[in-house]
């Protein structure tokens, strides 16, 4: 081979090449964990945004003496309200006399249903098939007269059953569903499952979903169990595209469709105990959580008197410290320590609690001494490669055993580096969206550090202004090559960078930006005024509701400046603004909401 | 253009940038993270250790009784004095690739994938299969099966994902 010299420098050099490789693995690594973060982050300030417009609507019913115009808004907001008997439910979403056409090649149910009905649905889903609406209604009404029945916490046995097992969060992931079925076993007497709310949103198959969970739920009434999560709600669908994937898929009925699951989901049980000793439940728990009192809850109610412990029950997040505080970056439910885990198990004699409710990189996780378990389903949540999903499996020895897996193969074969790309790729432009609809704050924190105004600042104080500005708790020195690409001696053109963000060119800017920040909640109330689904809403119906929701946000509009506004985005001029041209002026249209387009797809199940 | 920065001032931007770093890592805000996590951390603010400098470093940090985490407190003042005494310096361009020409002893260009494996698995600070698997599927070239590393080292040392 060769002399001692030449062995010596192919050591050194080995010892190199090692050493720059695991360096460039550990940045790749940071830049994963840092993307997750990012996801979070802005996932979890649109929920804050999401329980701000309930207080706003709460806000609404409690103290608004509207004048003439605006009182027909309101009272059409939340018409919802209206109390009607079941019986006349029942009646209005009678499916009886909706035919199924004899060219429709979908699965067909019979009632009550058989193992062969589940398995054909089943496989149906898998071959892309769409339920006809009659089955749907069908499906949906028999589901709601069990759940009614239920109580508000179910108890079950491992006696009877054996082995349990136990999903979390699914979010319209088909495929994740597939692969824990194919796994484990589909639902049977022998084979028991929990599923733990947040069937719905942000995945793309959400109604599949639910339809297979009903139909396991009516076949086989003692052996499956779902639990209510935060996103079985029809405000939270609204903003988070179950509402949109269902009336994309079924153009004709689909209001019908929504207006029934939003009572099936009011009556969906809160939790399930497992032998008396675990417990489980779609958030977590707050020091206040007492489960004698919400056994005795009216959980259909929107405004019982247990109404603040069931939102804690559906949002709540664990944290590290003790005690127990509200959880604002959520902002509904509590953040709690493991002095108040040991309080609520120790109160009601159990010995574990597993939920949901939080993504998990690899799809479960402990906290509080391994009292609490949190159980992911989604696998790619965020984004391809971003986390493995899993589920539990409780023996009589109550022992938990986890199985992971995550969906798309494909994933598996991307190396590192790919999949830490694409993924980085959305997030940092989900992040440059967050940091165009502030730029009017960014500038004047800009222009607090440059007190000589040379138009340049210090990446130092640009991360803190970023962060005083944004609050999303983001490593921003570490995101900082990402996001800031031209610097000269460490400093900055910030003019330049806030120029480059923007992905439209605004006309009258902070009006826009404004109603870009806001575009969500703008959505969700258009969405709630366009009651009959048509897509459309008047010119008046956006003034008045932008004229809302500026005064809750503190903010002066003139009138002219609405109209303005309101007509520029006619793009019809017709008169009506379009809901869906209207949001896809601010590029919204999110890839996980692109629902399939069957070249040629006649419709034969509506 | 540049600020005239006292020493305080610079200190007091790398104790924000390790902070940053290290919360990262740190899940639980419980301020202190998996010890194995921790060569990652000293990497990604642009160090270049050697396992044994890394084991070292983490001797220094780790608790007298070791828990398996290593806390922010005992980790920030070490990690502050290597960025401070630049130790662990990143290795130029050209210093690779001459140490990849060293392995590539017929001057041929490029290595076979073996050949690296080899060098990877058995030479130096050895990687484990998972490491070399994850490497030769970032640096093979497809089409021609085999690694030719100047590119690979362009492609790598100005990353732009």
């Amino acid at each position: 081979m060769g002399c001692g010299a030449t062995k010596s420098n192919e050591l050194q050099a080995a010892l190199l090449i090692q050493r720059w490789y695991r360096q460039y693995v550990a940045r790749l690594e940071m830049r994963r964990r840092c993307t997750w973060h990012i996801f979070q982050s802005i996932e979890y300030a649109g929920e804050q945004d999401q329980i701000k417009l309930y207080n706003f609507f709460g806000y609404l019913m409690d103290h608004f003496t509207p004048a003439n115009s605006e009182r027909n808004l309101i009272s059409h907001i939340f018409r919802e309200n209206e109390i009607c008997r079941d019986i006349e439910w029942e009646r209005y979403f009678c499916y009886k006399n909706i035919e199924v056409p004899e060219l429709y090649s979908g699965p067909h149910l019979s009632f009550p249903l058989t193992v062969s009905n589940v398995a054909d649905l089943v496989e149906a889903f898998k071959n892309k098939q769409q339920l006809h609406t009659r089955y749907v209604l069908q499906l949906l009404l028999e589901s709601w007269k069990l759940l009614r029945m239920l109580p508000n916490i179910n108890q079950v046995s491992t006696c009877q059953t054996k082995e349990i097992t136990i999903c979390g969060d699914l979010h319209g992931h088909l495929e994740d569903l597939l692969l824990v079925f194919y796994k484990n076993g589909m639902p049977s007497v022998e084979k028991s499952y929990v599923f733990n709310g947040d069937f719905v949103d942000r995945g793309k198959d959400s109604i599949e979903i639910l339809l297979i969970l009903f139909a396991f739920m009516l076949l086989y009434p003692n052996n499956v169990h779902l639990n209510r999560g935060n996103h079985e709600d029809y405000i939270v669908n609204l903003r988070y595209g179950f509402t949109k994937e269902v009336l994309g898929k079924y153009r004709l009925h689909g209001k019908k469709i929504l207006k029934l699951l939003q009572k099936i989901f009011s009556w969906l049980p809160l939790a399930t105990v497992i032998d008396q000793k675990v417990l489980i439940l779609h958030g977590g728990i707050s020091d206040t959580t007492d489960l004698n009192i919400i056994a005795q809850a009216d959980r259909h109610k929107v405004k019982s008197t247990s109404f603040l412990l069931i939102v804690d029950m559906l949002w709540s997040d664990p944290m590290p410290q003790d005690g127990c505080i509200p959880n604002e970056v959520r902002g509904g439910g509590c953040y709690w320590g493991p002095d108040v885990t040991e309080k609520v198990l120790r109160r009601h004699n159990l010995q574990l609690l597993i939920r949901s409710h939080e993504c998990k990189q690899e799809g479960y996780e402990f906290c509080h001494n391994r009292k609490v378990l949190t159980i992911f389903s989604a696998s790619n949540y965020y984004e391809v490669g971003s986390n493995r999903g899993a589920y539990i499996r409780l023996g009589p020895d109550l022992v938990p055993h986890f199985i992971q897996y995550q969906a798309n193969r494909s994933t598996r074969e991307l190396t590192l580096r790919q999949s830490v790309g694409e993924t980085e790729r959305s997030a940092l432009r989900a992040l440059r969206e967050q940091l165009f609809a502030h730029k009017s704050d960014l500038l004047y924190a800009f222009q607090d550090y440059d007190t000589d105004n040379t138009g340049w600042i210090s990446l130092k104080h640009w991360a803190t202004a970023v962060e005083a500005v944004l609050r999303l708790g983001l490593p921003w020195r570490v995101l900082r090559s990402q996001l800031v690409t031209t610097t000269q001696d460490g400093m900055l053109d910030y003019q330049g960078w806030l120029r480059e963000l923007p992905i439209t060119e605004p006309k009258t800017e902070s009006l826009l930006e404004t109603m870009y920040k806001q575009r969500s909640n703008l959505e969700t109330i258009f969405r709630i005024i366009d009651s009959d689904h048509s897509g459309l809403i008047s010119f008046e119906e956006f003034r008045q509701t932008w004229k809302l929701l500026s005064s809750h946000l503190k903010m002066e509009i003139s009138d002219e400046a609405i109209l303005d506004m309101a007509v520029s985005i006619d793009f019809n001029k017709d008169g009506s603004i379009d809901i869906n041209e209207f949001m896809e002026a601010f590029r919204l249209v999110d890839r996980t909401m692109n629902l399939p387009s069957e070249p040629n797809h006649t419709k034969t199940d509506e | 253009m540049a600020d005239k920065e006292s020493a305080e001032a610079v200190i007091s931007e790398i104790h924000r940038r390790i902070a940053e770093a290290f919360n990262v890592f740190d899940n639980e805000s419980s301020k202190s993270v998996d010890v194995r996590e921790v060569g990652t951390i000293i990497r990604s603010l642009g160090c270049f250790p050697s396992e044994a400098e890394l084991h070292e470093m983490i001797a220094e940090v780790e608790e007298e009784e070791p828990t398996g985490y290593i806390r922010f407190e005992k980790f920030l003042p070490a990690m502050t004095k290597v960025l401070m005494e630049r130790k662990f310096r990143p290795i130029p361009k050209d210093v690779l690739i001459q140490a990849f020409e060293v392995l590539d002893q017929e001057k041929k260009g490029y290595l076979e994938a073996e050949e690296l494996k080899k060098y990877m698995t058995q030479e130096g600070e050895p990687f484990s299969q998972d490491e070399v698997e994850e490497m030769l599927s970032a640096a093979l070239d497809n089409k021609e099966n085999v690694i030719f590393y100047k590119d690979l080292v362009s492609k790598m040392t100005f990353e732009d994902l």
